[in-house]
């Protein structure tokens, strides 16, 4: 395989899933947004810039902290790197580039995700906007789907690698901003707004349902941060993630031959997690933990660069 | 134009009640089909064009930079005896046009024999000093033709232009009968149409047969693409899709010590045949352009070092050059020894005084081109201008006769066509594919891409002037029934049965 191929591939399931998630926040902070009283809405869409890292872009756009505003700027900004329109074109872009490499199914979904946004200016009010998501999110899942019944190789790998590695810092930024940024002051801690907001976080990554099967005792902050770092059963949990980069990284490693630093880092992080206790992190300092676990996934994006070659 | 009704291939002179006798299927097909069904039927395929991103870029336009290519739904069909005549005629030019480029970078017989006046291979930009000497693989150098052919009654062919460089377009002709068999199936039980499916497994046939010498046993064959934004990428990529191989941009090709890699994630791997989708400008900056930021320095070296096959071969320009086109009649019985099958349309070389003399005077009526022009640009249709338009071009012939050439207006024939106002005929031309592999044996893909001008009376066809595509059936002789895409058609459904 071109290493070039296999850097866009890689990228092709990085911009992947970061336009989902970034769809999927939309979606949930509309919902947020619904259901608390002004100026709490104000904080959801807040939470929302900052969970995408993007406060500092949207007040450089000079618009007010509205729904219509900030869901523009994360879905349609043009100017945008991070809005999900922006994300399709690249994953568009790159899957453009290894079209041999996909199947035709797995092509169109992405460019038919794509093709939702031309020919729309903005997501309109909050029905068309969660319309717009709901077929994104129906593109994508198009797109997986098609991934999973591609022949399996590295380029099928190198994707969901791609994803893995976007989907663990999407949910490390996602608990670090909704725990520590989130909470109004004076809001008590199990009180109506603070259920609210770990209700969105849960549906952000889909888990609502999971959450229900895996804990019998209510909606409680610290076991909402348990799922979503240690339950192997989430698919985007921290604990899922690392393990699928694992997995794939020998999966790769066994049709290539290509096997090194990426695999021991990966390895040796799968070794920490599964060792940690998400109780005893709380305790302990969850921001500084979820911070260490995000520069050591950049160091694994990087080492994974090295190892095969990209350009 | 007007003056005199062209030929129909569906309708004959006669139209949707009396058809040509073999076409009367056809023409019940469409008087019977409701025209809601088959307005929706075509959008059914342009939204499948797109969603596949069948597109083509426009170069200068932001907006819409991608479009689809105009889709018809209303085939062309030729009969299996029109179609055997064209093949003959096709091979014969293919086996020319190798002949004669074998001969110009080397021994250059033709110009001892005083067939073709020496300067006008001496002093044309596509005569490339680089590559005389060089014998590529099997002297095959024009692997891939495009023979534009038009047509003006049921048996008048002529061919309009060749092109042995870089034609495109076969995408289209694949893409439009998957859209065909899926949109109108019953029209393949109603013909027996030859499948065009096999030319992918032809291609990459052909590019293992010309390997260097030394690495015929496993050659690796890439497909090289200028890169995503080039207006014939999904071609190009189609291409390398469903033959296998991997589409390389040049910044994946390195070379070292005359041969040429590839970066692949397991290091360097050798590439054997490449069919470059890069101009012969472009393609190594060491040789060519030496601002072409497309090309892969040292490419060239390795071609005349024999370690890499390219396909086409650079240099064949001189072939299709539109000055040497008027001596194809004289080219084809040079080399083959017979008069050509397919005849040329009758050409005035304005570089001649009398012929000039001719165009200058009658300019009003002939089709003027620039010799190096492509893609309908640099180029008159004398009836279809208006004065100031023939003023101008005739001032740049005066200017430079060298560059021009003319042709009569042809009656372009006709095929009937979906528009706004219902279903009438509209102007086509046709680009069969011929390939040449190691066996100097040109093969014809029974199929092609036929082009349609969408403009009631235009001639122009090409896809950058609002021209769209037609399916191209090529229907089997009676005694074949067994590969019929019909047929293939009916047993994947028993199976699934």
């Amino acid at each position: 395989m071109l290493s070039r191929t296999a850097s866009s591939l890689y990228w092709l399931g990085r911009y992947v899933e970061r336009a989902d998630f970034t769809a999927r926040l939309v979606e949930a902070t509309i919902r947020l947004d619904a259901l608390s009283a002004r100026p709490a809405g104000e904080a959801a869409w807040q939470s929302a810039l900052s969970v995408t890292y993007n406060e500092e872009a949207f007040a450089s756009t000079g618009d007010n902290l509205t729904q219509q505003n900030v869901a523009h700027f994360l879905m349609f900004d043009k100017d945008h790197p991070g809005s999900v329109l922006r994300c399709l074109e690249a994953a568009r872009n790159n899957a453009r580039v290894v079209r041999t490499a996909l199947t035709r199914e797995a092509w169109t979904a992405i460019n038919r995700a794509w093709l939702l946004f031309s020919n729309r200016a903005s997501p309109g009010g909050s029905s068309s906007t969660l319309n717009l998501v709901e077929s994104v999110k129906a593109e994508l899942r198009g797109f997986e789907g098609a991934i999973f019944r591609m022949m399996r190789n590295e380029a099928v790998w190198l994707t969901r690698l791609g994803g893995a590695i976007e989907r663990a810092d999407n949910t490390a930024r996602l608990i670090d901003v909704k725990y520590h940024l989130l909470l109004p002051e004076g809001e008590r801690v199990g009180g109506v707004v603070d259920r609210d907001q770990w209700t969105t976080i849960l549906q952000t990554v889909s888990a609502v349902t999971a959450y229900r099967w895996l804990y019998s005792e209510g909606l409680k902050p610290d076991l909402v941060i348990d799922l979503l770092m240690s339950r192997p059963e989430l698919p985007r949990s921290l604990a899922a993630c690392v393990e699928e980069s694992v997995d794939l990284l020998s999966q790769l490693g066994k049709r290539t031959g290509l096997q090194g630093e990426a695999d021991r880092m990966a390895r040796a992080r799968l070794a920490r997690i599964s060792k940690t206790r998400s109780r005893e992190v709380v305790v302990s300092g969850l921001h500084e933990y979820l911070q260490a676990f995000i520069r050591e996934n950049a160091m694994l994006d990087q080492a994974i660069a090295r190892q095969f070659r990209f350009v | 134009m007007g003056q005199k009704r062209a030929f129909d291939e569906i309708w004959g002179h006669g139209g949707i009640d009396d058809p040509r006798a073999e076409f009367a299927a056809l023409s019940d097909w469409l008087r019977e089909t409701p025209s809601g069904e088959l307005e929706r039927r075509l959008q059914a395929a342009e939204s499948t064009f797109r969603q596949l991103g069948i597109t083509f870029a426009v170069y200068g336009e932001q907006e819409a930079s991608e479009r689809i290519i105009p889709f018809d739904l209303v085939p062309r069909i030729f009969l299996a005896d029109e179609w055997a005549r064209l093949s003959e005629g096709l091979i014969q030019r293919v086996q020319a046009i190798n002949a004669f480029i074998r001969d110009i970078y080397g021994q250059r017989e033709i110009l001892k024999a005083g067939i073709l006046p020496p300067e006008l291979i001496f002093q044309n930009d596509q005569f490339r000093t680089e590559v005389a000497g060089i014998r590529p693989p099997h002297g095959i150098s024009a692997h891939i033709c495009g023979i534009d052919l038009v047509r003006t009654g049921p048996d008048e062919f002529f061919v309009l232009e060749d092109n042995a460089r870089t034609p495109s377009g076969v995408s289209y002709m694949l893409e439009n009968r998957e859209a065909m068999l899926r949109l109108c199936p019953e029209l393949f039980r109603e013909f027996r149409v030859a499948a065009v499916d096999s030319y992918p497994d032809m291609l990459h046939e052909t590019m293992r047969s010309v390997a260097p010498p030394g690495r015929e046993s496993k050659p690796l064959c890439v497909v090289l693409t200028p890169g995503h934004f080039n207006s014939a990428y999904y071609e190009h990529s189609f291409l390398a899709d469903s033959m296998g191989v991997e589409l390389v941009e040049p910044a994946d090709l390195i070379v070292d010590d005359d041969i040429v890699w590839m970066r692949t994630i397991a290091g360097l791997e050798r590439v054997d045949v490449i069919y470059r989708r890069v101009d012969d400008d472009f393609l190594d900056p060491l040789v060519f352009r030496p601002d072409s930021m497309l090309g892969v320095p040292g490419i060239m070296a390795a071609y005349r070092a024999g370690n890499v096959t390219l396909i086409n071969a650079p240099g064949n320009g001189i072939a299709d050059d539109k000055a040497i086109y008027s001596y194809m009649p004289e080219i084809v019985r040079f080399y083959t020894g017979h008069d050509a099958k397919l005849p040329n349309v009758e050409t005035y070389r304005c570089r001649e005084p009398e012929a000039r003399k001719y165009v200058l005077d009658n300019m009003g009526e002939l089709v003027v081109k620039l010799v190096d022009g492509s893609g309908g640009y640099g180029m008159l249709v004398g009836p279809a201008s208006t004065k100031d338009e023939i003023a101008e071009f005739r001032k740049a012939v005066e200017a430079e006769p060298n560059r021009y050439i003319a042709q009569p207006t042809l009656a372009l024939s006709t095929i009937p066509t979906l528009t706004e106002k219902g279903l009438a005929p509209r102007h086509v031309d046709f680009r069969p594919f011929v390939l040449t592999g190691g066996s100097g044996k040109p093969q014809v893909v029974p199929g092609g891409l036929t082009r349609v001008a969408l403009r009631e009376g235009s001639l122009v066809v090409n896809s950058s002037q609002g021209g769209g595509t037609k399916d191209s059936f090529v229907l089997m002789p009676d005694a074949q029934q067994s590969q019929s895409q019909n047929s293939a058609g009916e047993s994947q459904s028993q199976s699934q049965g």
